[in-house]
């Protein structure tokens, strides 16, 4: 590491989605030297992982585009993908933070070219799609990565396959010894961006997610909507791949639900509303229903709702869904509901459920390595014990991408207040 | 500068395979005299890399053209710092990922991208920021309510210096009317206070921030980095020079006057929120009609709010306000009678669990569109409504207290628009849309193009960007706070602090004349060649940002640290006097004019592809990694901005026997992608006057295309330039080849 980089008056970012991206740009900008560190392979989290966003149904990379832009014009920024941080000690204007390298098997001449990629054989699942395709063994994430290099999946390691795909690089980019290494960073302050993850959908029993094939959650609906998805955007069945002309939206999957997630994770309705249009657009005759308890849209996002509400071919019926059924012989789900406006049962064929899964802060499934204060749910909460750690995004409330924008800059600002503090 | 040329071809990457690299060489030799010309088979190793810098110590190279990948990848390992000029030219993604390989039009193809990188960087300057003198790095907050006290607070705890202006005789706003905050803490049950008292003591103790009470902004003029403020102060003016501004002049209730229908100003004992809240924090909740305690109260949601006759929008915070109203019942006698009527609790995040709370304490909640509120005859008030799903009519118990739930008006739309003025006779009457801006009176800017912020929707000057919230349309100037879309108590300090950063971040960049977002760090701006300037003001009218004003002449005063570098002026200028030193009119229309045109009889069309860098230009590169092909008739130039687009190069396209023009930009209209706005838009319509001409000149209109794509939709490439290309092979063609 280069030493001159390191200080008290540098910021580390954690996470890199959304709101990662933009509190370490943000500093950035602000002239603060930043550290970036991300699990993953490539810099973008969940939101490179969206067909589009609501309510301008825009497509996310175009956003990232320019954030991966300003990195690139930026020195005061460095990032570290495939990296986690382990260990964090000291306070604020002192932290010694411990990073955690996995190894990606591809140093940094990999130029992209893909001749290792040709060279694999054997295929894993592709976690960018949340495991609905494979990817060869030398994968590229996606094509919008970046940085634009080359990952070797540990799956082939040691393997007369990892030595072809060695011996398919022209510019010795493969480097099957890599081992994960650690390293330290010494910052003056730390933003905790690692985002969410969705609710496990396997929790709510009845509604048959993971044993009925055409249950599916709101963020594998994004991927099948996304030209890079793993069916190149067209949105099908997923026990025959056949064509859907219904679709089931259940709302609150988990969220408001004190069995589950008592709170409410925001942005739900909107992207059910979203993924409603994508439905829409493929097929003029498809038809959507959206099981729902309260249309939360607020703001102008109003204007969103009262759109896709007065599609002939959406119906919003208030009411909790109920159970979920498989018909074993044709793969098709029907949905048991109970409409509040009526009092009468419900129970209708669908060609495809999807259910709107809430999100989890990341920070309930794995905790920030420091003394940290967090509530029931895990969200990470304003007032900390140690000064300089500031959660920013879905770590500490569920937020939409425009909020996680606003919260992040909000904590880069206090990252940078505690630098200065000393 | 005396510049050296050195040309870095790389063969890596299968280019060497599928192009002939000597007949590449040769153009950068023998046609444009490069006086260094090197291949390398791994341009972007350390070795290549080393050789181009080795170039620069002994042989002088200074302006350096690499012909590799594209210009999106490897910036780290090619970036030569600022001093040297350099040009990629993109051969992989665009040329041979997408075409194949050892065929005679790929190799034009990519002999045409070197002409055109060639002429580029012979004619590019090195940049020099401009630096403004007497750059202030203080921050003027206008508005000292929650938001504005937030972001002054937030910055001076950051070390900068903050003016904060507020209208009324004490710091507070409408917090100054609030008895308690809903909750923000777990268990997310029970109210909180405000802590007003304790922001406001922090705010007026901190050194660096000076507060003027009983003041508002007469005057704004100037540009980020040298805004100078006037500010009107108990009769007296006081001046204060700032480099950004944060406008947190918040929001005024609803006129309840307006909802009659709901028995407002009929019936005594219908109230607006904010009556209510009076009374809760005067401690003396009664009934205006008779003094008398309430022992019932019903809620109207959306009082005024998701109604296209009143707001259409949804005012964001007044569910969880009224619930937090409903708890003040609540706590003070918890058999007090309290009913909402709704059309959907918008209690999202942790609010949920206090909407939980509050059904347990036994409030009841009704899900109907309130239709009136009539006197029951007894003194008593019953609230009708419509079920919304059945229509059924629901009629209340008899309540002694309706409180109506108004929701919010930000105070920017509350003002006339602004009139720019009527064009005079004999002008063209601008095609160019015009942005909405109310004279609200609280910025006052002196610019040309109107005294505030122009408004997105509902009068709120609020960003279009998803990604960008803080996107004001004015430079260095961020609503923050219920101004800038609706918003509760806590997003409001978020949004703040939020802005502060920005705000911080503008007086830094500009301190070292650099752009803001989205071309962040970018030191080139425009130039004026004023000599030839005809005062026809297509620059002041159409630049997204209103960074030019006018004298009294007509002529452009340029702002540069209000720029954004798109170069819409660039694009708009008649005359092309306007410059980067990287961009210009000039330089781009070199660019055409350096691509070969075969002769009429080899039948090889040529088409133009100008590509918006931000998103088609991209989604040419991802084409490319998916290895999809199209024609290799196509020339592509990345420009800044679809609005940076001047008619003349289609002009020197044509002139030159170029068959066709296709323009690839963002998406225009309501829900536009273009990072300037209307970039896309103004190409548009300067392309519609360019059709008219072409039909004049007997060439077919569609010779010339816009077409919108979007990022992601890479695979529409090639059935957009193949489509293009077939539409131009069935016509003549350019009869002007080989003039």
């Amino acid at each position: 590491m280069a030493d001159a980089f390191n200080g008290n008056r540098s910021i580390l970012v954690v996470g890199s989605g959304m709101s990662g991206l933009s509190a370490a740009l943000e500093a950035a900008e602000a002239g603060f030297q930043v550290y970036m560190v991300e699990k993953e392979p490539y810099l973008g989290g969940r939101v490179a992982r969206m067909n589009k966003y609501f309510p301008k149904l825009c497509p996310p990379s175009c956003g990232l585009e320019i954030n991966f832009r300003r990195i690139k014009n930026n020195p005061l920024i460095r990032f570290f993908t495939m990296a986690q941080v382990e260990k964090i000690q000291g306070e604020a204007g002192n932290f010694d933070v411990t990073v955690m390298l996995q190894p990606r098997y591809v140093n940094e001449k990999c130029t992209g070219c893909g001749k290792c990629e040709a060279a694999a054989g054997t295929e894993v699942p592709d976690s960018f799609n949340y495991g609905l395709s494979k990817v060869k063994a030398a994968y590229l994430p996606h094509e919008f990565a970046f940085p634009f290099r080359y990952v070797v999946a540990p799956q082939v390691i040691g393997t007369e396959e990892a030595a072809a795909i060695k011996a398919a690089c022209p510019y010795d980019a493969v480097d099957l010894d890599m081992k994960a290494e650690q390293f330290d960073l010494k910052v003056g302050s730390i933003v905790w961006a690692t985002g969410w993850v969705p609710y496990d959908a396997e929790k709510i029993g009845y509604y048959g997610f993971g044993k009925h094939q055409n249950v599916i959650s709101n963020v594998m609906m994004e991927r099948l909507a996304s030209a890079n998805g793993p069916t190149a955007g067209r949105i099908t069945r997923r026990s025959d791949g056949g064509e859907v002309k219904k679709v089931a939206f259940v709302q609150c999957a988990g969220s408001r639900d004190e069995n589950h997630l008592a709170y409410c994770s925001g942005v739900c309705c909107l992207a059910s509303l979203k993924q409603a249009t994508y439905v829409l657009e493929q097929d003029t005759e498809a038809q959507v229903s959206i099981f729902y308890i309260d249309i939360r849209a607020l703001g102008k996002y109003e204007d969103f709702y009262t759109k896709v509400q007065s599609e002939d071919r959406v119906t919003l019926i208030k009411g909790k869904a109920g159970e979920i059924t498989e018909d074993p012989r044709t793969g098709l789900v029907t949905v048991q509901v109970e409409d509040q406006s009526t009092g009468k049962i419900l129970k209708e064929q669908f060609d495809l459920v999807v259910l709107a899964t809430g999100m989890v802060p990341s920070t309930a499934v794995q905790k920030i390595p420091a003394e940290m204060a967090y509530d029931e749910s895990g969200f990470v909460l304003a007032n900390q014990p140690v000064q300089g750690i500031v959660g920013a995004g879905c770590v500490r409330k569920p937020v939409d991408v425009s909020a996680s924008v606003q919260d992040a800059t909000a904590a880069a600002l206090k990252a940078i207040q505690a630098t200065c503090r000393r | 500068m005396e510049t050296k040329m050195g040309v870095y071809i790389c063969t890596g990457c299968g280019l060497g395979d599928a192009l002939d690299m000597d007949a590449l060489a040769k153009v950068a030799t023998g046609e444009y005299k490069a006086p260094i010309c090197r291949q390398h088979a791994f341009l972007c190793s350390s070795e290549g890399v080393g050789q181009i810098k080795s170039d620069f110590e002994s042989e002088g190279v200074n302006a350096l053209v690499i012909a590799a990948c594209s210009p999106r990848v490897m910036t780290d390992v090619f970036d030569f710092g600022p001093d040297k000029i350099m040009e990629r030219v993109n051969l992989r993604e665009q040329v041979v990922w997408s075409h194949p390989a050892n065929d005679e039009d790929t190799q034009m193809m990519a002999e045409d991208q070197l002409r055109m990188g060639l002429t580029k960087t012979a004619e590019m300057q090195p940049l020099e920021p401009f630096m403004a003198e007497n750059l202030s790095k203080r921050i003027l907050v206008v508005g000292g309510g929650l938001a504005g006290m937030t972001a002054a607070n937030e910055a001076a705890k950051a070390g900068y210096e903050v003016v904060l202006v507020e209208k009324s005789d004490q710091l507070g706003g409408y917090l100054k009317e609030v008895y308690k905050l809903a909750p923000s803490q777990p268990p997310y049950e029970e109210l909180c206070e405000s802590g007003l008292d304790k922001l406001a003591q922090e705010v007026n103790s901190q050194p660096g921030v000076t507060v003027y009470t009983n003041a508002t902004i007469a005057e704004i003029s100037g540009a980020p980095g040298l805004f100078d403020v006037k500010i009107q102060q108990n009769g007296g003016e006081a001046n204060e020079r700032a480099g950004a501004i944060i406008m947190a002049t918040g929001s005024v209730p609803y006129d309840a006057s307006k909802l009659e229908s709901l028995g407002y100003g009929k019936h005594a004992d219908v109230v607006a929120a904010p009556q209510l809240e009076a009374m809760f924090k005067a401690g003396s909740v009664t009934r205006p009609s008779n003094g008398q305690p309430v022992n019932s109260a019903a809620f109207v949601l959306c009082a005024g709010s998701r109604d296209a006759e009143h707001l259409p929008y949804c005012s964001a915070a007044c569910c969880v306000e009224s619930l937090k109203q409903a708890k003040y019942f609540k706590e003070a006698n918890p058999r007090t009678a309290v009913y909402i009527f709704y059309k959907d609790i918008r209690a999202n995040g942790n609010y949920e669990l206090f909407y939980k709370q509050l059904q347990k304490d036994g409030v009841f909640f009704v899900r109907g569109t309130v239709t009136g509120v009539e006197d029951d005859g007894s003194g008593g008030l019953v609230v009708a409504a419509d079920d919304m799903l059945t229509r059924s009519p629901i009629l209340s118990e008899s309540v002694e207290l309706v409180v109506l739930a108004t929701g919010m008006v930000p105070t920017s739309a509350l003002g006339e628009p602004f009139k720019e003025q009527a064009a005079k006779p004999g002008e063209e009457d601008a095609a160019v849309p015009t942005d909405t801006i109310l004279a609200s009176n609280i910025l006052n800017l002196q610019y040309r193009q109107g005294p505030e912020l122009p408004a997105l929707k509902y009068g709120y000057p609020d960003s279009h960007f998803v990604c960008f919230p803080y996107e004001s349309r004015r430079t260095g100037i961020y609503p923050a706070g219920s101004v800038r879309a609706p918003m509760d108590y806590a997003r409001a300090v978020d949004d703040a602090t939020g802005a502060a950063l920005k705000a911080i971040q503008c007086v830094e960049m500009v301190s070292q004349g650099k752009a803001l977002h989205p071309r962040a760090g970018d030191t080139s701006y425009p130039e004026f060649f004023m000599q030839r300037c005809t005062q026809c003001k297509r620059c002041t009218e159409e630049c997204p940002f209103g960074a030019i004003n006018e004298d009294e002449k007509a002529n452009p005063l340029p702002n540069p640290t209000r720029c954004r570098r798109c170069g819409v002026c660039m694009g708009a200028c008649p005359e092309r006097i306007i410059s980067f030193k990287n961009y210009s009119v000039g330089m781009i229309g070199n660019m055409i004019k350096n691509i070969e045109v075969p002769e009429e009889d080899e039948e090889k069309p040529r088409i133009l592809v100008l590509a918006c860098e931000n998103d088609a230009y991209p989604a040419l590169d991802m084409a490319g990694v998916r290895r999809l092909s199209y024609n290799a008739w196509v020339r592509f130039i990345p420009v800044r901005c679809l609005g940076s687009m001047n008619l003349v190069w289609i002009a020197d396209a044509l002139s030159k026997g170029i068959d066709g023009i296709l323009l690839l930009g963002c998406k225009h209209g309501d829900d536009y992608q273009c990072h300037f706005i209307k970039g896309s838009e103004l190409a548009n319509i300067r392309m519609t006057k360019i059709q008219e001409t072409l039909n004049r000149l007997v060439l077919e209109s569609d010779r010339v295309r816009l077409d919108q794509v979007s990022i992601s939709e890479y695979r529409r490439i090639p059935k957009i330039l193949d489509a293009f290309a077939t539409r131009i092979q069935e016509m003549d063609p350019n009869p002007y080849k080989g003039f």
